[in-house]
């Protein structure tokens, strides 16, 4: 039974393709959080919160009559402003700090997020329906929502957009020497403090437009938001900081590696085994680390 | 600055001077039956906790103005010291101490799942307080040997035990293939068991038993593979989460069932969220309003949902309905005891034999309650997109008949 899989070669198509539409969504949430890490060392707790935040905006919209998609639009918009006050209230005043400190504050946002979000929205399981049908190729045997072609093509969209955007406009060349060293940055007359809000807001307006697509290919739920965190750390973890090709990678790698988990050790291993893979390569880094060392003495 | 600090220690000393002196009420004051309950108001489980606190203070207004308890040939009313659990089994474990030994409570109502009362039980039994719970059905609170706990509602393992039945009725009294996906948790994980003895029983065989992270909401990979084997059953139970997850990614791929058996359709509001989609599911229910149970109280489910409706603004569900027949449990055994010891009142309650609007209740040796059968309602849409949830099993309240086979997606 384990390895049906096998048995059924559609079935194989199957977890390459939803493990690759779950992971391109993932890498999304993942590539904010790797901007931000690289650029202000914070490890933001609360980027699951965000993400809920934006499926709500989405939902809401939804629940008014207006079709959930736009919510990919209006939603970062909404969470950049979100993400600036953020920055503005708390995280300005933890950013040069250890990162412990800024686990700390952040880990304290998502809970203020999740007490609030479950006091204005309520505790039940929501969801915001495209209706956008279905792909089915190989005489239906394998389907691909379309809702979640929809949202792996917008992310798509929104990281190329966002790896141009920091290559070519001012902005973008600001975060990225502030990312090199804050220091020589600001003597070279970068206004750090406003790249740092803009900064944190980008992540926070990519955590909307993927909790725009949660919305309308998942579910969401004011307690819902640690396991995209975890997911997203553990991306960025296994790309490397700094490395957005590398997240994009890892993002759908994992989300493959997760599919074929479930298939062949079982659902309740899917994501222990993801977390073993996080362990054995954080062994392997270490492993080559040290080599590195003994080949530079 | 030291004066500051001494100040500080000065008044918070008074301050919990204060807190922990606050007049100790007794089980009974006056002419006041005062009971305690811990219940979810804030936290993921606030909606029900509200469902049920709106079930608990629409029973002890009926029985408070119908003349309410008579003990010993004085006439006494029903009060509920209700204190919020967060949603949390630590807190909930700590404010039932609190109830017992600061407020003096000596009868208890049960919190909002069975996890919460998991963690209140040991506390009530330690202090020989009863307790009559209505919102935790994990069989394990029911195996552990408690001695002051009652539930009104029937245990998690009988939930979907029905629909296998009848799936193996329908197939001629031969087994059926089962796909089953249960969330890791006690109470799915209690439902599980139920399928795993029904199977037996029916000479069932299980062919995909998927055990899904409370992490998950995604539910592709185990619905492709109940495409690949195509069973005759497929069961799914996983709180609201897993409910509305299972609907919508069945309908987005397509998958062909002939049966569909789930729990918390109507927690999830299934119908209302998903639709036409949501059409033909089968799901398990501790009471529906259309059951013809009666009492003097409620009268009946149908009277029973108007009024709840025109006191709180929507359709009672069974959390509500549950938590009413806990009070008319205890207003029954008080009387039958005819007197506020705590010893008398269980005996009494371990003998309860009655009707409610609810359903019957009796109690077995572990505290559930065995003289009520689950009911399976099936989502049903009529053309325009309207659904509604009609009972189809057991057959002596079936308000429709089971459509069965599920028609197939590209017929739909």
């Amino acid at each position: 039974m384990d390895f049906l899989i096998f048995q059924v070669p559609m079935l194989t198509l199957q977890a390459v393709l939803d493990g690759l539409l779950l992971g391109i969504l993932f890498a999304l949430i993942a590539y904010g959080m790797a901007l931000q890490w690289g650029v202000m060392n914070i490890i933001n707790i609360a980027q699951g919160d965000l993400v809920i935040l934006g499926g709500y905006i989405a939902y809401f919209m939804y629940l008014y009559g207006i079709h959930p998609a736009w919510g990919v639009i209006v939603s970062p918009i909404i969470m950049y402003f979100v993400g600036v006050v953020i920055y503005k209230l708390v995280i300005n005043k933890v950013v040069d700090r250890d990162l412990f400190i800024s686990i700390l504050a952040t880990f304290g946002i998502s809970i203020l997020f999740m007490q609030l979000m479950n006091f204005a929205f309520g505790a039940d399981v929501v969801l915001a329906n495209s209706g956008y049908g279905t792909t089915m190729l190989f005489d239906n045997s394998v389907t691909l929502p379309n809702s979640k072609i929809f949202s792996a093509f917008i992310s798509i969209v929104f990281a190329i957009g966002l790896v141009v955007y920091m290559k070519k406009s001012k902005l973008g060349r600001a975060i990225r020497a502030t990312a090199q060293n804050a220091r020589a940055a600001k003597i070279l007359g970068v206004d750090t403090e406003k790249v740092y809000a803009a900064t944190f807001g980008i992540n926070a307006a990519l955590c909307g437009v993927a909790g725009a697509l949660i919305s309308i290919t998942f579910t969401i739920h004011p307690y819902m938001g640690l396991p995209y965190t975890i997911r997203s750390f553990m991306i960025v973890i296994v790309a490397g900081l700094g490395n957005l090709p590398g997240v994009a990678m890892s993002g759908m790698g994992l989300g493959v590696f997760e599919e074929f988990a479930d298939y062949i050790l079982g659902t309740e291993f899917r994501i222990g085994s993801v977390f073993l893979l996080l362990v054995l390569i954080l062994v392997y880094r270490r492993f080559k680390l040290s080599r590195k060392r003994e080949y530079l003495k | 600055m030291k004066i500051k600090n001494i100040i500080i220690t000065f008044v918070s000393a008074i301050a919990i001077l204060f807190s922990t002196s606050v007049v100790s009420l007794a089980k009974v004051v006056g002419d006041k039956i005062i009971l305690g309950a811990a219940i979810s108001l804030t936290g993921k489980y606030s909606s029900n906790g509200v469902h049920t606190q709106n079930g608990y203070n629409m029973a002890v207004d009926r029985i408070n103005d119908m003349g309410g308890i008579k003990v010993g040939g004085k006439t006494y009313k029903f009060d509920i010291i209700y204190y919020d659990d967060e949603s949390n089994p630590k807190r909930a474990a700590q404010l039932a101490e609190r109830l017992i030994s600061q407020d003096g409570v000596e009868f208890m109502l049960g919190p909002y799942s069975s996890g919460l009362t998991k963690a209140i039980a040991p506390v009530t039994e330690k202090y020989g307080v009863p307790m009559v719970e209505a919102n935790g059905a994990s069989r394990s609170l029911f195996t552990k040997g408690y001695k002051y706990l009652f539930a009104v509602l029937a245990p998690a393992n009988l939930y979907l035990d029905v629909a296998i039945e009848t799936a193996v009725e329908l197939n001629g009294g031969k087994g059926v293939r089962i796909a089953q996906a249960f969330e890791q948790d006690a109470f799915s994980q209690d439902v599980r068991l139920g399928i795993l003895d029904a199977a037996e029983r029916t000479g069932s065989k299980i062919i995909i038993d998927d055990k899904l992270p409370k992490e998950l909401n995604d539910m592709a990979a185990t619905l492709a593979k109940v495409k690949a084997v195509k069973p005759d059953v497929l069961v799914v139970s996983g709180h609201t989460k897993g409910a509305l997850t299972a609907i919508r990614q069945i309908a987005e791929m397509k998958v062909d069932v002939p049966m569909l058996a789930m729990t918390h359709c109507d927690a999830a509001k299934l119908s209302k969220q998903h639709g036409k989609n949501s059409q033909y599911a089968l799901c398990a229910s501790q009471w529906h309003k259309t059951l013809t149970y009666k009492d003097d109280f409620f009268k009946d489910g149908m009277t029973y949902a108007a009024d709840f409706e025109k006191l709180f603004g929507y359709d009672p569900p069974y959390q509500s309905a549950e938590s009413s027949a806990a009070l008319l449990v205890f207003k029954d055994a008080f009387e039958r005891a005819n007197s506020f010891d705590q010893k008398k009142v269980r005996d009494a309650l371990a003998d309860t034999n009655m009707q409610t609007f609810y359903g019957n209740i009796k109690f077995a040796e572990g505290g559930q309650n065995v003289d009520k059968p689950m009911v399976l309602f099936q989502v049903m849409c009529d053309d325009a997109g309207k659904c509604e949830n009609k009972v189809v099993a057991p057959l002596k309240w079936a308000s429709a008949e089971l459509i069965h086979p599920i028609p197939k997606w590209s017929e739909r």
